[in-house]
């Protein structure tokens, strides 16, 4: 399903697509409370840029590097190609050892490979840890946010998954005591199992050490347990050198939720005496992306999250409408360089006014690149047909100014006189909009009016 | 090929043009009282900040406020009246019952109320974690501005495990109400000496 036909059902709950509208945008505000607080936060987003462009031209070096000095560190590093190499070396990793299960905490790169899925076809009970995935898990969703996985959830869907899989009181919507019972439940997942997988927030060239951000503790309680870590990364992960972390971790809380810090940024290098510690190298794509010169930026990203936190779009249509791991922003970027025509609705699902650019703390051109995506994909023959039409005429009365004039006269009086014809179906503008009042004369016709007597 | 090979060899082809790495100067964050930004910024964040003068004080805050029938365990020899100190070598899982871990901090971060720990404070790499309660004793003169002297600070040291911790454990991913106790320490107290 498109993300325009995906938006149009969750916008059928008016009261619910206002409410997840308003709760993002109060995480945005947050976010900016924080930053203002900083009166070096450009500077700190500028440096952060710049150390990420940096590490796109030296990736080559960089992931030699981190390799070499994680081996000396004691740790295995496994490289994969493509989601399906990955999934095979963490099942791999998994029958060595004789395990079928394992607890895994926060990892967009695993949703991105839909591990889940097939480690669960080789018999393997994969269980998430963070609170958010748990509850999209047990209700067989995926995560609608990156950050937030269970945004899209209020509190009594919660409640109701919670008693229909954790026996927990019917009708106790009280998030305290629903946090409280998954602590118990996950509690006892993580003293049993022998495996723990967890993403990667930074991976550092000169140390060959990695960081993991979290505020439950849980990727800390499952790798601190477990007699095998698997840490799994995009290549893009990696940064210079250790001190680069002072930029990144003043970063990247403040945009995600408008924390200082997140509870625990942990630093891991050796694995503990008798522990095993993996690292999965990512491509799927990445080097694709980064050869495409108008997209490589995209790489850049820390997947703060705050684009889509701000993002119009995202916060009206929610997470699941993007059909893919990441979405919003970002995620409209990121996914058309993995499948053109399945991905192709995704950089026409914004409304391009570059509110993601302005929070990024990393200042990605998002909006740019969303527009540039639109280009390729029309010119490749993959865009949407309604928006293909669209963009057609558009192309047509921007090359040809006469038409552009004409077409804007009869425009405004059709507007007027009969608003169906542009208030319709073939418009995606004007679902759940009203379009504006039409001037009563255009720019051009008030100029030469006015200012060239 | 191997797919090792072939990664590098496609980034290799397609890394643009080399930008330099900037400098990490004019980034610090101008903190006057680096004590009290300290604490306003660990309170604001769940944490409680408790100034003592002494070893002894810190026991009598213990005693006072947590269930010490409970098990209670501390890197400390200092607190090893009140507290365990013979679990270093212990199966991590053993520590799934202890109610309070006492553990030395390396220095805090006044602009996000972290303390620095390394595996070494730590005793063992569960033990802030796996607690219910956690308490962590600090210098006062052991206090830098923002992350930027924090890493100055750590420099080179070779710590095979080392976290940066803020805090209680949270979450916020019922309905963004928050939380305290997600997987991690239900409460922290940072005593300041
Ligand atoms: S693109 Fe920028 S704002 Fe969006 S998730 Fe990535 S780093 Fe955050």
């Amino acid at each position: 399903m498109q993300h325009s036909e995906a938006a149009d059902i969750f916008n059928k709950d008016v009261e619910r697509t206002t409410w997840h509208d308003e709760t993002l945008w109060w995480v945005r505000q947050k976010r900016d409370k924080v930053a203002f607080q900083i009166p070096e936060w450009e500077s700190l987003r500028e440096t952060a840029s710049q150390i990420k462009n940096n590490v796109l031209s030296n990736l080559h070096d960089y992931l030699v590097s981190f390799e070499e000095q994680a081996i000396r560190n004691g740790v295995k590093v496994h490289w994969a190609a493509d989601a399906e190499e990955h999934n095979q070396i963490v099942l791999s990793i998994l029958r060595e050892n004789n395990i079928n299960s394992l607890s895994k905490s926060k990892s967009m790169l695993t949703e991105e490979c839909h591990m889940n899925e097939f480690l669960s076809h080789n018999g393997i009970d994969v269980i998430d840890t963070d609170l958010g995935e748990r509850i999209v898990q047990l209700r067989q969703e995926p995560p609608s946010h990156i950050v937030m996985p269970a945004i899209h959830l209020k509190k009594e869907d919660v409640s109701d998954t919670f008693h229909e899989h954790l026996n927990t009181e019917k009708g106790n919507n009280d998030p305290q005591y629903l946090t409280e019972v998954a602590r118990h439940h996950l509690r006892e997942k993580f003293l049993e199992r022998k495996l723990a997988l967890t993403g990667v927030n930074f991976a550092v060239a000169e140390t060959g050490e990695f960081v993991v951000c979290t505020n439950e503790g849980n990727a800390d309680m499952g790798a601190h347990l477990a007699d095998v870590h698997i840490a799994c990364m995009g290549f893009e992960k990696i940064i210079p050198k250790r001190e680069h972390l002072g930029v990144f971790l003043r970063l990247l809380a403040r945009s995600a939720t408008g924390q200082p810090i997140t509870t625990y940024s942990s630093h891991f290098r050796k694995p503990r005496e008798g522990q095993q510690m993996h690292i999965v190298i990512v491509d799927n794509g990445r080097s694709t992306q980064l050869g495409r010169k108008d997209f490589r930026n995209s790489l850049k990203c820390i997947r703060c999250a705050a684009c889509m936190n701000t993002c119009p779009v995202y916060r009206r249509s929610g997470g699941h409408s993007y059909h893919n791991a990441v979405a919003g922003p970002i995620g409209s970027i990121l996914a058309p360089n993995l499948d053109m025509t399945k991905f192709a609705d995704l950089p026409f699902a914004s409304t391009l006014c570059g509110s993601c650019s302005n929070v990024c703390p990393v200042k990605i051109d998002i909006h740019d690149q969303l527009y540039k995506w639109r280009q390729v994909l029309v010119q490749s023959g993959h865009a949407p047909t309604v928006k293909k039409l669209g963009m057609k005429a558009m192309n047509f009365t921007f090359s040809h100014p006469a038409a552009y004039q004409l077409g804007g006269s009869v425009g405004r009086k059709i507007m007027k006189a009969l608003p169906f014809l542009v208030n319709n179906g073939m418009n995606p503008w004007f679902k759940n909009r009203e379009m504006p009042e039409p001037p009563s004369e255009s720019f051009r016709d008030w100029y030469k009016k006015n200012r060239k007597k | 090929m191997s797919s090792r090979e072939s990664i590098l060899s496609k980034i290799k082809a397609s890394q643009p043009e080399q930008r330099a790495l900037p400098g990490l100067t004019g980034l610090n964050l101008q903190v006057d009282l680096v004590f009290q930004k300290y604490r306003e910024v660990l309170t604001s964040i769940g944490g409680t900040v408790v100034e003592v003068g002494s070893f002894d004080e810190i026991k009598t805050f213990i005693m006072s406020e947590y269930n010490t029938s409970l098990r209670l365990i501390t890197t400390l020899p200092e607190l090893a009246d009140i507290a365990e100190t013979g679990w270093l070598e212990a199966d991590p899982h053993s520590l799934s019952d202890v109610e309070l871990t006492i553990i030395r901090g390396v220095f805090g971060v006044a602009e996000n109320g972290a303390v620095w720990l390394t595996e070494k404070e730590m005793g063992q790499r569960v033990a802030p974690f796996i607690c219910q309660n956690l308490a962590i004793v600090i210098q006062k003169e052991n206090i830098v501005a923002d992350l930027h002297l924090a890493y100055e600070r750590i420099g080179n040291e070779e710590n095979n495990f080392s976290t940066f911790l803020a805090g209680p454990s949270k979450t916020a991913d019922i309905e963004q109400s928050l939380v305290l106790g997600a997987h991690g320490s239900r409460s922290l107290v940072v005593f300041v000496l």
